[in-house]
């Protein structure tokens, strides 16, 4: 078994509202990454996938739940050498970058707040070396960023993030910003990178095409929960939970073979960013299986297949196991519609 | 109401298109000097008809539809020539008093965020009263009419969503409002920009069942604009593919995507993740980005990035030529591209 590169545990994440209860954008998420292993997370927008990336690389302090890094506590006390281990890659390259540096100082910059490098000849090459790892060539170092692509810029981007040694790369949206003819560029410098760095990978993205091409694990978020979470095949290819498969069948195929064989089969709508789910299962309003235990009581992730969880009464009930379900009835019975 | 208080439509002999464009090109002016971003596109839509318009940013997609109803940001960008004629008539012959009853009430847009195109100060029913109103229809239709047409996009509870300000409701049941205001009048063609790719694929399947299902009904004929390979897939019939300010490839969906005729379709289709790629196996790169369509030398504006480029490519700029089920703009038949 490999070590675990980043391991969280019933994070909850609550931003304080002017009225009323606080917004809880994540309720309880636990992730486990194996080194130089890729965990896929997918979900609507306002599932809290953001928040989660935002919450790992330490950018906001979770409000409860603890996450590890390399074995050791993340925040507080852990200091700036276990923070590095862990960067963030954003979605759109050209917001990312600042406008008025260029590529070289932009890597320069990081190495001198970071102490890492010191000396100039050496820093210098240091560059070099960052630059040649996300395959751009000297000849970029003067560029500044309106005088990339947005391919170019986002290599340039994933240098910086690798300036600092990370062990870890939360991905959000990497390619989504790009043009479709230069995603499979950026995708494929991932994945060597992640060969020769033996780098572990948070890809977050709503393009499932993408994050099952990359992904070892997949974890589906649902109002701030994971709702499914294994290998995957087992995930994409043989989902349990609902929803998974509504997200899935969703997804329109660049194939209008396999397109003209779908049947319809939209489901309704989540509710804005941070909404309080209904009681029981937060999926019920919109799922086509839902049952009266859903709407009484809130099922929880637990493993129905080996290494493959899923949070669905009807899907427990169907591979034979037992939902440990509680009877608290969802946070508050405040709807949605 | 009905198609007659609409202005006079000469009928159509069989077989003419709804909607037809020959040989536009679209200028941008900058300074003193002026380039054209879009070239010679010929493009045609039949009544009923579903084309998608494929490309990405800067290909000239939206700019192309935008120039069907006068909407281009002039300034900086014109028509600086070509035809575009609907029904048989020709749009850019039309004063702007014509143009503007045949905005809307024959051919509608939605565009891609509908929070910027909606008034936000205004309450839904405000909004598409108003669209009804400016094309003749009186108050108390208008009303009956907006509670209908918010029902038919599939909204819950009409009476709610017509009173609400855009600020209250989702992105998805925004773009369902949008819909419901382009579909008021009845058009005969419906262009959608970009109309799902700010929206959850949950929401963007919502809406391209939903305009099926309308187009299946009224028989509306649908321009779809869209980056998506995959959205083109599921709704269109009819595919045009734009490459920095031109059409490269057009043919019927199933063929263009079983045997793409144009290098490039060929490398887009080849770059995504499809049935039989292997888990993390090297996707098919296309080296280098698009060119900006503003600083074009001669040749084939993709031949740099071209697999099978040979000297030709670089020397003239290569017509569409048919090729049974569609057309291209490149000199060698598929047959010929290892050669």
């Amino acid at each position: 078994m490999a070590e675990v590169a980043l391991r969280a545990t019933g994070v909850v994440k609550e931003y304080p509202s002017r009225r009323g209860p606080p917004v809880r954008a994540l309720r309880g998420v636990s992730v486990c990454l194996p080194e130089a292993r890729t965990l896929g997370v997918v979900g609507e927008s306002g599932c809290g996938k953001s928040t989660l990336a935002r919450v790992l690389v330490g950018l906001e302090q979770p409000t409860s739940g603890r996450i590890e890094l390399m074995g050791h506590a993340a925040g507080g006390h852990a200091g700036p050498a276990l923070a590095r281990r862990i960067q963030l890659v954003f979605q759109d390259p050209f917001s990312s970058l600042n406008p008025r540096l260029t590529v070289s100082s932009t890597l320069t910059e990081v190495l001198a707040v970071h102490n890492l490098v010191t000396g100039r000849a050496q820093r210098r090459q240091r560059v070099d070396e960052l630059l040649a790892m996300v395959a751009l060539g000297p000849r970029f170092l003067d560029r500044y960023p309106h005088e990339l692509s947005g391919g170019q810029a986002q290599r340039v981007a994933i240098a910086r993030a690798l300036a600092v040694e990370p062990r870890l790369l939360v991905l959000d949206e990497p390619t989504s910003a790009l043009d479709v003819s230069v995603r499979a560029e950026v995708m494929n410098l991932l994945a060597r990178l992640q060969d020769q760095l033996a780098l572990s990978y948070v890809f977050i993205s709503h393009d499932l095409a993408m994050v099952r091409h990359i992904s070892d694990t997949i974890s589906v978020m649902y109002l701030g929960k994971i709702v499914e979470a294994g290998p995957y095949e087992a995930v994409l290819g043989a989902p349990l939970h609902p929803y998974t498969r509504a997200l899935a069948e969703a997804v329109p195929l660049p194939d209008p073979e396999v397109e003209a064989g779908r049947r319809k089969a939209s489901t309704g709508e989540a509710g804005a960013l941070g909404a309080e789910p209904p009681g029981g299962c937060p999926y019920h309003t919109r799922c086509p299986l839902a049952e009266e235990i859903c709407r009484a009581q809130v099922p929880e992730l637990v493993e129905l297949r080996p290494g493959h969880e899923a949070a669905c009464h009807i899907a427990a009930r169907e591979t034979g196991t037992q939902q440990t379900g509680t009877q608290q009835t969802g946070t508050q019975q405040t709807g949605t519609q | 109401m009905s198609q007659a208080a609409l202005g006079t439509s000469p009928p159509e002999a069989v077989g003419e298109p709804l909607l037809a464009l020959r040989g536009v090109g679209i200028g941008l002016k900058r300074r003193r000097r002026s380039s054209e971003i879009v070239r010679g596109v010929d493009l045609e839509v039949f009544p009923g008809e579903k084309l998608g318009i494929v490309g990405e940013s800067g290909s000239g997609k939206t700019l192309t539809v935008l120039s069907v109803l006068r909407l281009l940001p002039d300034p900086p960008v014109r028509l600086l020539r070509g035809q575009i004629t609907f029904a048989g008539r020709d749009l850019g012959a039309l004063d702007d008093k014509a143009l503007a009853r045949v905005r809307g009430a024959e051919i509608a847009m939605v565009y891609q965020d509908p929070m910027t195109s909606l008034n936000p100060l205004l309450r839904v029913r405000t909004q598409i009263a108003e669209t009804l109103r400016a094309h003749g229809v009186p108050r108390e239709a208008a009303r009956a009419r907006c509670r209908e047409v918010l029902a038919q996009v599939g909204l819950q509870g009409p009476e709610r969503v017509e009173r609400a300000f855009p600020h209250e409701l989702s992105g998805g049941m925004l773009q369902r409002v949008m819909i419901a205001m382009a579909l008021a009048v009845s058009p005969r063609l419906l262009i959608a920009d970009e109309p799902t790719t700010a929206l959850d694929v949950t929401i963007q399947q919502q809406i391209l069942e939903l305009v099926e299902d309308i187009q299946s009904r009224t028989g509306m004929a649908v321009v779809w604009v869209t980056h998506d390979l995959g959205v083109v897939a599921r709704i269109v019939d009819q595919v045009v593919v734009m490459y920095a300010g031109r059409v490269v490839e057009k043919g019927p969906t199933r063929p263009l995507f079983a045997r793409p005729n144009h290098p490039y379709t060929q490398a887009l289709l080849g770059s995504l993740p499809h049935r039989g790629t292997r888990h993390r196996q090297p996707l098919t790169q296309i080296g280098g980005s698009p060119p900006d369509p503003a600083h074009l030398g001669r040749g084939c504006p993709f031949r740099s990035r071209c697999a099978y480029a040979f000297d030709r490519c670089a020397e003239e700029e290569p017509p569409l030529i048919d090729r049974g089920a569609g057309a291209a703009a490149c000199w060698k038949a598929p047959s010929e591209w290892g050669k």
